[in-house]
């Protein structure tokens, strides 16, 4: 698969991720590169395989659904990079 | 006067428990020992100040034979473990200023066995690369550097291998995901232990991809790294694949040894590997059956398709994963007026070139429309070869490959082609995948007499058959650690 100029563009978005317009070409080919080279995969036959997301056996446990910490605002705000009287400062959203 | 410089974790133990030094003698020096090495650049941020204090304490605590057991030794830690208010980067600019206000369990347990943090070591930007290069700080270098060339010590947890090896550290520890401790641990000629997936506890590492993502010790013997994984294993709640075991004895269980099966695998004899890695391969084997082991020749036939399969989940979990580095609640921000331009800009100036092509791939294999082709695709392959390791494992106790293709290469003559850069974890990756425990333990200088590592693959939770198995390659193969 090619992944042209116009496919890094919309990657690049999807992903948050700013590109200058004289950095889209080397994209283009890297990416090309690697996706062709994972397209190996398709000489697999995969038939009735049941794909895994994680290799661990174990069973994820269920718990509580009860609140054991909290009253830790301080800490989540401590490291932001703008806050103001308790809040995260973005930018205005809505119009 | 003991040489502090020479000395691993067992003989510091002894020398501390004994009152022959004092930890702050101890810490004092390998302070001393890490500033004077700053050409290795193995460390991100030493720990100077804080780490005299801790020492003194432990000191008291010996005076009062209230000893843990790692009281008072100190270690190297990857900057990829959150520590508390103290600065966490990942390498990366991102989180170039960035303190935690929480400890990792891994780091949390150590410290509380008695341990005391140096530094923060060195990496690839968020444990992307094989090579350290792709640091915001600049790349670690290789202690076996010579003939004024610069060698890479691996990576991703190449400062804490350069550390280790460079002796301006007792023990350090690392991450790997598709041979992030290994690799490192065999071009710097030292031992690199990555557990099984699931033994120690995930919580406050920096995420890269979270179904293989697995902490570990590097060290200069077998014998350390026991010492150092059953301070570090063990469940947690706050990490749900994190196994419900009994308190492991690694070190104590090494001293019975065991008349092992070891595994070797046809298909990792392939057609580009060196002459010199096949000699050592056969060395090796003739150390095993000198010490009563069976060799058995094992199938996995579906090595030839790890890495691509790696790629494509390590990539797709990354994008996932990075997705947190918003530019608002923590890390870097480039302001802007509106918000996506804000995110845009704060991921360009943010990440590194490696960094951002890892999460395009992924972002790329999770989109509607190649999902089922990539993603879905690689985790069925995933699936077959797991199976491929369990049918071995039916025969065997332990597997027995090369660690790397290869041993340390120049610094900048891999950078600029990932994929020569990927094919550097040939061996490792397939393990990765199949969350087994894995070891690399030195096996000789190679022609260009830098260190080769080999590798020994376990079953999942039998990390005692694969120390087992790492003690008899070191034993045999005396690796002589003086540099030329």
């Amino acid at each position: 698969m090619d992944i042209d100029k116009k496919l890094v563009k919309k990657i690049a978005t999807l992903s948050r991720i700013k590109i200058e317009e004289n950095e889209v070409e080397r994209f283009s080919n890297e990416l090309s590169k690697i996706i062709s080279w994972v397209e190996k995969l398709n000489e697999v036959d995969t038939k009735d395989i049941i794909p895994i997301t994680n290799p661990s056996d174990i069973k994820i446990p269920y718990r509580k659904d009860e609140i054991n910490d909290g009253k830790i605002k301080d800490k989540i705000l401590k490291n932001a990079p703008e806050k103001k009287a308790g809040y995260f400062i973005v930018p205005k959203v809505v119009e | 006067m003991t040489d502090l410089k020479n000395i691993n974790l067992e003989k510091c133990l002894e020398l501390l428990k004994g009152k022959k030094i004092s930890s702050k003698e101890l810490v004092s020096f390998y302070l001393k020992e890490a500033e004077s090495n700053k050409k290795l650049n193995a460390y991100i941020s030493l720990n100077s100040e804080n780490a005299i204090k801790s020492a003194e304490e432990s000191d008291k605590r010996i005076a009062k034979n209230q000893a843990r057991p790692l009281e008072g030794v100190p270690l190297a830690i990857k900057d990829l473990f959150c520590t508390k208010d103290i600065l966490t980067t990942a390498a990366s600019k991102m989180l170039k200023n960035f303190k935690p206000t929480y400890e990792s369990t891994v780091t949390k347990k150590l410290w509380d066995a008695g341990a005391i943090l140096l530094g923060k070591t060195n990496l690839d930007e968020f444990a992307m690369g094989s090579s350290n290069e792709t640091s915001f700080f600049g790349a670690s270098i290789n202690p076996w550097s010579k003939d004024n060339k610069q060698y890479v010590p691996g990576g991703s947890s190449g400062g804490s291998a350069s550390a280790v090896s460079g002796n301006i550290t007792i023990a350090a520890i690392g991450t790997d995901t598709g041979g992030s401790i290994r690799q490192p641990a065999s071009y710097c000629g030292i031992v690199g232990l990555k557990p099984t997936y699931g033994r120690c506890s995930r919580w406050g590492i920096v995420s890269f991809a979270s179904s293989l993502d697995q902490a570990g010790p590097m060290t200069k013997t077998v014998n350390d790294s026991a010492l150092m994984l059953d301070v570090m294993a063990g469940h947690d709640k706050k990490d749900s694949t994190s196994a419900d075991l009994e308190k492991t004895n690694f070190y104590k269980n090494l001293k019975n040894s065991k008349k092992l099966k070891i595994g070797i695998p046809k298909q990792y004899k392939n057609d580009q590997l060196s002459k010199e890695i096949v000699k050592f391969w056969e060395l090796g084997i003739e150390f095993f059956k000198k010490n009563n082991c069976e060799i058995v020749e094992i199938d996995l036939p579906h090595t030839e398709y790890a890495l691509a399969t790696y790629y494509i989940i390590s990539s797709a979990e990354a994008s996932s994963n990075l997705a947190r580095y918003d530019g608002i609640r923590y890390g870097l921000r480039k302001n802007s007026e509106d918000i996506n331009d804000l995110y845009e800009q704060t991921r360009s100036d943010g990440f590194g070139d490696e960094v951002k092509r890892r999460i395009m791939i992924g972002t790329y294999v999770l989109s509607a429309g190649y999902y089922d082709a990539y993603y879905l695709k690689a985790q069925k392959v995933r699936s077959k070869i797991i199976n491929d390791f369990n049918q071995a494992f039916e025969k065997v106790d332990v597997i027995f490959t090369p660690t790397a293709p290869s041993d340390a290469f120049e610094q900048g003559s891999k950078i600029d082609d990932p994929i020569q850069m990927y094919l550097n974890d040939v061996f490792t990756v397939p393990v990765s995948l199949a969350g087994l425990p894995a070891i690399s333990v030195p096996i000789g200088l190679s022609s260009n007499n830098l260190p080769l590592g080999f590798q020994i693959i376990g079953k999942r939770f039998d990390e005692d058959s694969v120390l087992s198995a790492a003690k008899i390659i070191e034993e045999s193969a005396n690796f002589k650690k003086e540099k030329n």
